[in-house]
């Protein structure tokens, strides 16, 4: 299908870009041609972004030369590039949330008459340019702040078709979509191609590179490792072009057996059923984006008050805080790693070490040398790529911050991890670590080596754990006394929330599906199959 | 201001960090440096003279205590528009006390009275910013007012003269012989510096202002307490405001309820200059004491050359626009 469109639309060739030493882009070859979805697929780190900031003009290659319609295009700025008619959409939504829909479709190209804005003609516009994409539904006067992150992704295309772009590129366009809105994504990339846009999508998903691209290009270490027609290709190919190797043992599972149970959550959500998580496995929970399950896990770990129902870590059942649920024993994973799980102007170690630095010095002090030692250890068993310890997460990539923000967890050696989207937007090369990672640490193996690395306590695994007795008054709770540890035993448990359905199957024991704010039972994985917990995710049931 | 990070990865030294960790302070030094220079230059060796350097120690020695705490509250990404209010209410409550008992216990108490009043308008304006999720920005312009006109009643819209006291003596010269080297207030203020430097840097509550200011939610997430931390840090700069007062009674030596009006801009400045954002999660006392110092010289320099007062304003505020911008630059 791809040689038939007939001439690239947009060419670069042989575009290479470097970083002071480090090489970005060594004399990458890339086109997409009009009619034609071509899918940019590599790990984090490979050159993805560089490139898409070379199309977008935001840098401007070393060497190498770039065609555009026939002419040579060489954009000096972001702004030049649009006019050119390349426009991107980033992972990351780049829209004014207090300005209206109207107004952010014709930011910056607003129809004026006599210096005054037409605010009739606008709407007609963006009524016009929100109906070419299917959804008239969404009202040009809406604040855009307001609307679901599906329909202020609309919005950014409808701004990026209102000022006539030919090239459109799309960075991890699915990352914060439900199942429903993905397919309705897909169907809309789907028309703007037969309009004859030239698409290039970029994704770390490779169903969604299978389903929507026509071409894919594989970028490894700034060279390409690959591409060619998606019809033909397998998912374990263009997977391998990617890390360079199988992809045999991305879900890993060692030999699992339940234990005691760590946490109940009873009756938190209407009409829902009850969770209980044991020691030693990973409980799933699926469902489509509002579902709720988000609002369940910071319920469950304090960050918003429970209203209803009764949620029991170890042997506490009262309401907790959140820093009362990691002295019980429970950590959480946020799945807003930028602006929540990760504070980003801070270092390594400060991010690692924030929920437990009191072992880090003697009385209220934090000594920098056994900061640094407690989060050296952890980035050397992570494999986290760093400078240093003390180097800011801010300039790690994607990859490497989130596991900075599971080493937290693994630092304040928590025995409940409740896991909200672990693997969203990071490469595949993460992903097959944290998948790996989960499994050891419900197997329980690995722990010798982890209390040995264990640098906080000198290599001294935990006596007793300072523990208080929450709900108690606050006089009790000042002489905090001394009990073991909250459950016993080595194995730890997982909740884990996830989007990502093959993700889920291949990881968890049980998988739960959570619609409507109502969680299902959670049932053993071998029950489910993608369908199954999509039928149920969406309302459908199955039976 | 986050520990400097090693770019070759070979520390694992504390001591290499923390002499990598003037980094971030490097700008302001220099500009210090720079200003120091060009004032010595245009008035010549005298005005690096022993006399000299303590005149511009005296006279920065109130916005310097009152910026240490604002270093602590804008590090935490707040800011407390109330330190002019709080300076002049600790001079009033200084004075009221003193007019009961004018012993040196009773000045004791007078600074210690002064200190707590300080202190409980800090913990006032953090309890209002935890508690009613109103930014720090209003809640202390409200708060600003509020203890001004506290000041104002307490004193009944008076100076109050005060009898002498040990506390008249905190900035007093000691040029030509006591000693002392330099005047006690200089000395305490030092101390306080340090002790502050030392929190920031090695405590866990110093830890956890960077994180806070850094990104409150992730604070959240790790379990740090974000209510007791804010209303601790504002009570600090309360009460470090509040001793700063305690300088500006030894200069006035009466309780002036109208004293230090806009003090709160000169003390963000200094912390603005020393590198301190504004978005919270950056700050370094040395930054902010070089800040207060870079002020200083300007405005000492500026008398002595005779230029009259709206010139040194024109310098000032080039000079922290500039500042500003010279670190968003630095740190692309």
């Amino acid at each position: 299908m791809a040689e038939a469109v007939g001439a690239p639309l947009f060419e670069m060739c042989a575009v290479g870009k470097a970083f002071g030493a480090t090489v970005a882009l060594d004399a990458v070859d890339f086109a997409v041609a009009s009619g034609e979805v071509c899918a940019l697929v590599g790990q984090n780190g490979a050159g993805k972004s560089t490139l898409m900031a070379i199309l977008a003009g935001a840098l401007a290659p070393d060497r190498g030369r770039m065609r555009l319609g026939g002419d040579a295009y060489a954009p000096r700025d972001p702004l030049d590039a649009r006019r050119a008619g390349v426009a991107m959409i980033y992972q990351e939504l780049s829209l004014a949330p207090h300005l209206s829909v109207m107004e952010n479709v014709l930011l910056g190209v607003e129809p004026v008459r006599r210096g005054l804005v037409q605010r009739d003609r606008m709407r007609e516009i963006a009524r016009r340019a929100l109906s070419e994409l299917g959804h008239a539904d969404i009202p040009p006067d809406a604040v855009v702040g307001d609307l679901a992150p599906a329909a202020q992704q609309l919005v950014e295309i409808a701004r990026a078709l209102a000022v006539g772009c030919r090239v459109l590129v799309l960075d991890e366009p699915t990352s914060s979509l439900g199942h429903a809105d993905v397919r309705a994504l897909f169907d809309l990339i789907r028309r703007l191609r037969a309009r004859g846009l030239a698409i290039v999508y970029i994704s770390h998903f490779i169903e969604e590179v299978m389903t929507i691209a026509d071409r894919f290009v594989v970028l490894r270490d700034g060279r390409n490792a690959g591409g060619g027609a998606v019809e033909g290709a397998s998912a374990g190919a263009i997977v391998s072009l990617m890390v360079g190797r199988g992809l045999d043992d991305l879900y890993r599972r060692g030999a699992r057996t339940a234990g005691d149970v760590v946490v109940t959550v009873e009756d938190v959500m209407p009409g829902s059923a009850p969770l209980e998580l044991r020691r030693g496995e990973v409980v799933g929970i699926a469902g489509l984006l509002g579902a709720g399950r988000t609002r369940l896990l910071r319920t469950m770990f304090g960050l918003e008050p429970v209203a209803r129902g009764r949620i029991t870590v170890g042997v506490y059942s009262a309401p907790a805080a959140p820093h009362e649920r990691w002295r019980q024993g429970m950590g959480m994973l946020s799945e807003d790693r930028a602006g929540e799980g990760l504070a980003a102007g801070l270092s390594i170690a400060d991010n690692m070490t924030l929920s437990k630095l009191s072992p880090l010095g003697p009385a209220c002090m934090v000594l920098p040398s056994k900061q640094e030692a407690a989060a050296r250890g952890w980035v050397d068993r992570l494999g986290i790529r760093c400078s240093h310890p003390f180097q800011k997460v801010r300039e790690l990539s994607g990859g490497n911050q989130q596991k900075v923000a599971v080493a937290r967890m693994l630092y304040h050696d928590v025995d409940v991890l409740v896991l909200d989207e672990p693997t969203r937007g990071i490469d595949v090369a993460s992903k097959a670590q944290i998948y790996k990672l989960i499994d050891q640490l419900v197997c329980g193996d690995g722990d010798p080596e982890r209390v040995a690395l264990h640098p906080a306590h000198g290599g001294q695994p935990f006596k007793g754990r300072k523990a208080v007795h929450v709900g108690q008054p606050f006089r009790a709770r000042r002489k905090a006394v001394h009990v073991g540890r909250p459950f016993q035993g080595r194995r730890k448990a997982v909740l884990l929330v996830s989007s990502y359905l093959p993700e889920l199957l291949g990881v968890c024991d049980r998988i739960a599906v959570m619609s409507r704010g109502r969680l299902g039972p959670a049932r053993p994985v071998e029950e489910w199959t993608e369908h199954s917990l999509l039928m149920e995710a969406s309302g459908t049931r199955a039976s | 201001m986050d520990r400097a990070l090693a770019a070759d990865g070979s520390v694992g030294h504390p001591r290499v960090v923390a002499s990598r960790r003037f980094a971030d302070e490097r700008g302001v030094l220099l500009g210090l440096a720079v200003v120091a220079l060009v004032f010595g230059a245009l008035i010549g060796p005298q005005f690096f003279s022993a006399g000299n350097l303590e005149l511009m120690a005296r006279q920065t020695v109130i916005v310097c205590v009152a910026a240490l705490g604002m270093t602590m509250v804008v590090v935490s990404g707040g800011i407390d528009l109330s330190v002019g209010s709080v300076v002049a209410l600790s001079t009033v409550v200084t004075a009221v006390v003193l007019r009961h008992d004018g012993t040196s216990a009773g000045a004791a108490a007078a600074a210690l009275a002064a200190i707590a009043a300080g202190a409980l308008c800090g913990v006032v304006n953090g309890a209002l910013v935890t508690q009613l999720r109103v930014v720090p920005f209003i809640v202390t312009l409200g708060t600003m007012l509020l203890v001004r006109g506290a000041a104002k009643g307490l004193s009944e819209e008076r100076r109050l003269e005060a009898p002498a006291t040990w506390l008249n003596d905190l900035l007093r010269t000691t040029h030509g012989g006591s000693g002392l080297i330099a005047p006690s207030g200089i000395w305490i203020t030092a101390a306080l510096a340090v002790a502050v430097a030392f929190t920031l840097q090695y405590t866990v509550f110093g830890r956890h202002l960077f994180a806070i200011g850094s990104s409150e939610r992730t604070a959240r997430l790790c379990g740090v307490r974000i209510t007791r931390t804010k209303i601790a840090v504002y009570a600090i700069a309360g009460a470090l405001a509040a001793i700063a007062g305690l300088m500006a009674f030894s200069k006035l030596s009466v309780g002036d309820p109208t004293v230090a009006n806009g003090l709160e801009l000169d003390v963000i400045a200094a912390v603005i200059i020393g590198g301190g954002s504004l978005l919270g999660g950056k700050g370094s006392v040395v930054g902010t004491i070089a800040g207060a110092a870079i002020m200083a010289i300007i405005q000492i320099g500026c008398s002595q050359q005779g230029l009259p007062n709206w010139v040194q304003q024109i310098v000032t505020g080039t000079i922290i626009v500039f500042a500003v911008a010279l670190d968003r630059w630095r740190s692309r």
